[in-house]
């Protein structure tokens, strides 16, 4: 194993965990506030497929991201709607958000099935040719740094805005905040919508830059191991990055595996990251305790005080 | 004009049979829009959508095809939903039927008699209940959150199927396609109807409404059941067994889901291929909750999914559009299912235009000075 390999494997890691970091981070954020969101995978899959679509017809990939970011938003839109004015259960939401996006972005991208958009590749200058350290930190995609750039973002907001702190208190008790004077429904709409955008955005990722072509399902689970990473987190950004990296290692396991010589079927290898989600959550999930320190306190609830 | 809502004092019963029906209707019209925009006459897609899978009795047979994997599935998952255990995992479920199902068919390839396919049928419904027990054990002694468990298992058990059908279930005479054997006659489901492919698997469906209901009125056990998923602490102070109840409704489930995934590898498949079941799973959850966890309810809610399935099909074939039709109506069905069940707690109170006590009060005189009078 020399150390060009470990470059290669290290490259690899980063680039898989970043459309984790980025729909993980935005749903940080939503839950924060106090809303479970599971539709996730819809919402990456609606991304995906309008920024495809999008990048397909103008050449432009900047635009493309626009547009997923803006289908993942709209479907974040629709589900505040439903949870928010319709007063319904949010893990029923989600679920039907996801059910919706799965069905939605199959119909649409029918007819781009196969087609294919020419990768750019994306280095920075002079770093790049460090040797090892170029390869690792320099020659990603412009996402990656702003998916870094995102998360001390958001740590930041939370720990040292007033903003943040709103955010918070909606998530711990609404009816509180609300007597405080707050609008739980301002600060949830801009929660559940920025963390729709994400989950948008890591979806154009995916078939923008990952693998620069639209398939059905591509996302295969990522906004539910994004769910579970959150939860992984205990709602902390620094935790979430590390988390995102975890499981990005996870999921390219299999090479590594394979490069030992090890001769053991893809599909079994393909359900690593899916297993290694259950053991995480079944190790943390074993002190009950500790999730409920952590959690936002209203968590899942729906709120009726607005009217 | 003011639209608000307001509570009710209690739960509307009328509304909650309803809501499904007024779901369906806006669904519908969501439809006929879609349809139109993409070009088509929307009530010429409409028909092609959902009157042409019904048109004629063999196209009825495989509706009943269709609704008979589906129905079982929800008939399990509502069993869990009545306790609050949110079980997504029926597809996996479905997925281990089939599979382990199709590992005891094609160890007794060369077998014949009237037993070899009850065996088979058995090993479904145990590979079912082994990937639902999974969840149920996490759940039970560590605290894992079912919703995503379940949701795992499902794309693990799907990479399992996959690696069967590649690997060691794969026909070695199959010219390499990623295909088991054929069964047998022996193996597979007999025709109730000559010249369609309704199979015995499809009365299942119905002998599980019939159990379910039983199971849920008429036994201590569905009183438990109903009790935990009312209210969890109440079933505590009772000293009802949450665990022991968590473990008979996964397993319940399980079993349910197995039974239709081996349904199909033996119905209307007859053999194991990757792709056994289009997301009946899935939509399983909707028809548990379109049919108000109710087995009678659920059996018409099967039977419209199965329409959805079979429209996808026909305006496929007719009208040349994706099949990811369905989907998308799948999708809006629950969502509107989800809206309309607003109604449901609350009532719709519309204000003409808005009280205007403002104004009032700045007309007549301040009450201090009538106080100042007397």
């Amino acid at each position: 194993m020399d150390i060009d390999f470990i470059a290669n494997i290290l490259f690899a890691t980063i680039r898989m965990g970043t459309p984790l970091l980025i729909v993980a981070i935005g749903e940080l954020v939503c839950e924060k506030s106090g809303v479970l969101n599971l539709g996730q995978e819809g919402m990456m899959l609606m991304g995906a497929v309008t920024g495809f679509m999008i990048a397909f017809h103008t050449d432009s990939l900047f635009i493309g991201f626009m547009g997923s970011v803006v289908a993942g938003a709209l479907m974040a839109l629709l589900f505040a709607v439903v949870t928010m004015h319709f007063y319904a259960n949010q893990v029923a939401t989600g679920l039907a958000l996801t059910i919706l996006g799965v069905g939605l972005s199959g119909f649409m991208g029918r007819s781009y099935v196969g087609e294919a958009l020419t990768n750019i590749d994306f280095q920075i200058p002079l770093l790049s040719s460090i040797p090892f350290f170029g390869k690792v930190l320099f020659s990603h995609d412009v996402l990656v740094y702003i998916s870094i750039g995102l998360a001390g973002a958001v740590y930041w907001f939370f720990k040292s805005t007033r903003a943040g702190l709103v955010v918070k208190a909606v998530g711990e008790s609404p009816e509180s905040a609300q007597s405080l004077g707050l609008s739980v429904l301002k600060v949830r709409y801009l929660a559940i919508v920025f963390g729709g955008a994400m989950a948008g955005l890591a979806g154009g990722y995916l078939s923008l830059i990952d693998t620069p072509l639209w398939a059905e399902n591509m996302t295969a689970g990522r906004g539910w191991i994004a769910l579970a990473l959150v939860v992984f987190a205990s709602w902390r950004v620094e935790r979430v990055v590390f988390g995102a990296y975890l499981f990005g290692f996870m999921s390219i396991m299999h090479l590594v595996l394979q490069s030992f010589g090890l001769s053991v079927s893809s599909n079994l290898l393909a359900t690593l990251p899916y297993v290694a989600t259950v053991v995480v959550l079944v190790l943390l999930s074993r002190n009950q305790q500790r999730i409920k320190l952590f959690a936002p306190m209203s968590l899942g609830k729906s709120f009726h005080g607005a009217h | 004009m003011r639209i608000k809502l307001e509570a009710r004092g209690q739960q509307s019963k009328l509304m909650s049979y309803a809501s499904p029906i007024l779901a369906a209707l806006l669904t519908l019209i969501c439809g006929a829009f879609l349809f139109w925009m993409l070009g088509k006459s929307p009530m010429q897609a409409l028909h092609t959508f959902l009157i042409m899978p019904i048109s004629d009795p063999y196209r009825i047979a495989e509706l009943l095809v269709k609704a008979g994997p589906i129905v079982l599935c929800a008939m399990g998952l509502s069993i869990c939903f009545r306790a609050n255990i949110w079980n997504i995992g029926a597809e996996g479920q479905l997925l281990m039927g089939g599979l382990v199902g199709s590992c005891a068919a094609l160890a007794l390839l060369d077998s014949q008699g009237i037993w070899v396919l009850p065996l088979i049928l058995v090993a479904g419904i145990l590979g079912g209940m082994a990937w639902a027990a999974i969840p149920a054990f996490l759940k039970n002694y560590f605290n894992t959150n079912e919703i995503l468990s379940t949701i795992m298992l499902n794309y693990i058990s799907l990479n399992i199927l996959l690696h069967g059908v590649h690997g060691p279930l794969k026909d070695p005479n199959g010219f390499n396609f990623p295909e088991s054997a054929l069964f047998s006659d022996w193996q597979t489901m007999p025709i109730l109807l000559e010249g369609t492919r309704l199979h015995l698997g499809v009365s299942f469906a119905l002998l599980a409404m019939v159990g379910v209901w039983v199971l849920m009125s008429k036994t201590f056990i569905g009183f438990q059941i109903k009790v935990l998923g009312g209210d969890e602490r109440s079933a505590h102070f009772a000293g009802f067994k949450h665990k022991r109840l968590v473990w008979f409704c996964l397993l319940l489930c399980g079993g349910l889901a197995g039974l239709a995934g081996v349904g199909e590898v033996t119905g209307p498949i007859g053999q194991l291929v990757p792709n056994i079941s289009p997301g009946y799973g899935y939509a399983a959850i909707i028809v548990a909750f379109l049919g108000r966890l109710h087995p009678l309810g659920i059996l018409f809610a099967g039977l419209l999914m199965a329409l959805l399935y079979m429209g996808g099909e026909m305006v496929q074939i007719h009208l040349d559009l994706p099949l990811a039709v369905t989907g998308v109506f799948q999708g809006m069905l629950l969502l509107f299912l989800l809206i309309c069940d607003v109604l449901i707690g609350y009532r719709i109170i519309v204000h003409k235009s808005a009280p205007k006590i403002v104004k009032q009060s700045l007309s007549i005189e301040p009450p201090a000075v009538a106080i100042e009078g007397k």
